[in-house]
């Protein structure tokens, strides 16, 4: 299984290790210098964890979603429940370093072990979702795609107009908390609108994000109460970066191929 | 302020032959129940600072009375497709139905769990619900610390319940998802104490700290309530 990075900014994870010389595996170095040993004992009663994911900042500012989400929903979104993951998923692999090194998106899909998800899948997905959402949106967003992608979304759903209400149906059908994608299907080759639970992601079935829309409650409590309808045609309407879908799918030319005529994303 | 509950036995699938078609479905007087949104036995604020008035009046107008509306819609659209034997249909209808159903459920009875600090909230249960506690769990706050951990751990939206097998007398601590009634992690589980954890039933206040908001709804816990309920399941 190769490793498939799905962004088109650098990987999310900074993966940031302390020392190249011990390497990532339990040490078994017999022959250690004396600075060496000095280091490593001290370490090792500090500390165990060599690497750990950090909280990335959305590509903008806090307040520049307004009014359509206030810098205090990004406040607490991103800087409660984004950074609680991290730090969740943290903590669980100090105790697992069987997962060190991994990149997001393989812990993702590791964790999610084919449906029997590990403890860490939870927080590992979730982190994942975040970077992916706060990526998903602009300001001045909405609008329409163009060119490729829209020639793509014409093609698989008929037209946007449909696309857009299948996207905004399955947003307001969702029970429970979740998220709605747009995903290129890889096994069909096509753009479908998908939604799943909790912090399922579309990764963990192999197929290839385009976009994606937060429905857990505390994504737009604050800003809009109970009037999910509300939310979700904001997000389509003055949010959404089709932008960044058509860096994607660019990026997922490379690995499906979209069958003739050959479209041109951009 | 009643809950207009109405037996359930009166959709009864008896309706349906033992060769599985319907017959004369007018012919057995049937009438389709049509749930409503019951009142609160308290004002919207009344349970401040615990939980916050906006909290009570969206959870209670907005969010039960959507799962009242949705369920009566998903009963109706059921009740058609009964009628002319359509089981796809019947079939597509049951996640809907058990949502919603299961959020009018829920919400019915997490009303009546509540009650201000002036009145009963928050007041430890006395006999026979409380020794049953101290019997099982050693403490009424061993209780607590149980159900708030399995809390903080459930992921997404759910409940957390304290349960009375009434087969076997005995209290558990549950957990269901999204709207899921307590009957579907067993048949003889009564609810006795039901904790809202979605985030539409704190966030306004506690923001994303659930744990906090979990801790302090005991103090507006009607054990009256949960004890009435033990009792009568458990003479």
């Amino acid at each position: 299984m190769g490793s498939f990075c799905y962004h088109t900014f650098p990987a999310s994870s900074h993966l940031l290790v302390s020392d190249f010389s011990q390497g990532f595996k339990s040490p078994k170095l017999p022959y250690l210098s004396k600075q060496q040993e000095r280091w490593f004992s001290r370490s090792q009663g500090a500390s165990k964890v060599f690497a750990y994911y950090g909280l990335r900042a959305p590509p903008y500012k806090l307040d520049a979603l307004e009014p359509y989400m206030s810098r205090r929903t990004l406040e607490k979104h991103w800087g409660g429940h984004h950074w609680n993951y991290v730090e969740g998923l943290n903590k669980q692999l100090e105790k697992n370093e069987v997962l060190y090194g991994c990149t997001m998106d393989e812990l993702v899909k590791v964790t999610y072990n084919n449906g029997n998800p590990l403890p860490e899948f939870n927080n590992a997905a979730q982190v994942w979702n975040h970077d992916f959402f706060w990526d998903s949106m602009q300001p001045g967003g909405g609008d329409m795609p163009k060119l490729g992608v829209l020639q793509q979304i014409e093609k698989d759903f008929g037209s946007f107009t449909n696309f857009r209400e299948k996207f905004v149906e399955s947003a307001l059908t969702l029970f429970g908390s979740g998220w709605v994608w747009l995903v290129l299907k890889r096994e069909e080759r096509r753009l479908a609108v998908i939604k799943t639970s909790n912090a399922v992601c579309p990764l963990v079935w192999d197929d290839i994000p385009i976009i994606s829309l937060d429905m857990w409650e505390h994504a737009y409590y604050l800003d809009y109460k109970n009037d999910r309808g509300k939310y979700v045609n904001v997000f389509m309407n003055h949010l959404v970066s089709w932008n960044v879908a058509t860096g994607r799918m660019a990026r997922a030319e490379a690995f499906v191929n979209l069958g003739e005529p050959k479209i041109p994303i951009a | 302020m009643a809950l207009r509950s109405v037996s359930r036995k009166a959709i009864g699938l008896k309706l349906v032959h033992k060769h599985g078609f319907v017959r004369g479905l007018s012919s057995t007087g049937f009438s389709l129940p049509e749930f409503s949104l019951p009142d609160l036995p308290y004002d919207y604020g009344a349970l401040e600072p615990v939980i916050m008035a906006e909290i009570m009046k969206l959870h209670h107008q907005h969010h039960h009375q959507s799962y009242v509306t949705n369920y009566n819609q998903a009963l109706l659209q059921l009740e058609h497709a009964l009628s002319v034997a359509d089981s796809p249909t019947i079939v597509r209808l049951q996640s809907s139905i058990k949502f919603n159903g299961g959020g009018h459920i829920n919400h019915s009875i997490f009303w009546k769990n509540l009650s201000p600090i002036k009145e009963l909230g928050g007041e430890p249960p006395k006999p026979s619900l409380g020794s049953a506690i101290d019997t099982q769990y050693g403490s009424l706050d061993a209780l607590i610390q149980k159900v708030n951990a399995r809390g903080a751990a459930l992921q997404g939206s759910g409940w957390i319940w304290l349960a009375l097998d009434k087969e076997q007398k005995k209290l558990s601590v549950e957990t269901t998802a999204n709207q899921d009634p307590l009957v579907t992690k067993g048949s003889a589980l009564v609810p006795l104490i039901g904790i809202d954890v979605w985030e539409h039933a704190y966030y306004l206040q506690y923001h994303n700290v659930k744990a906090n908001y979990v801790k302090n709804i005991w103090k507006v816990i009607n054990w009256k309530y949960a004890s009435e309920v033990y009792e009568k399941n458990c003479p």
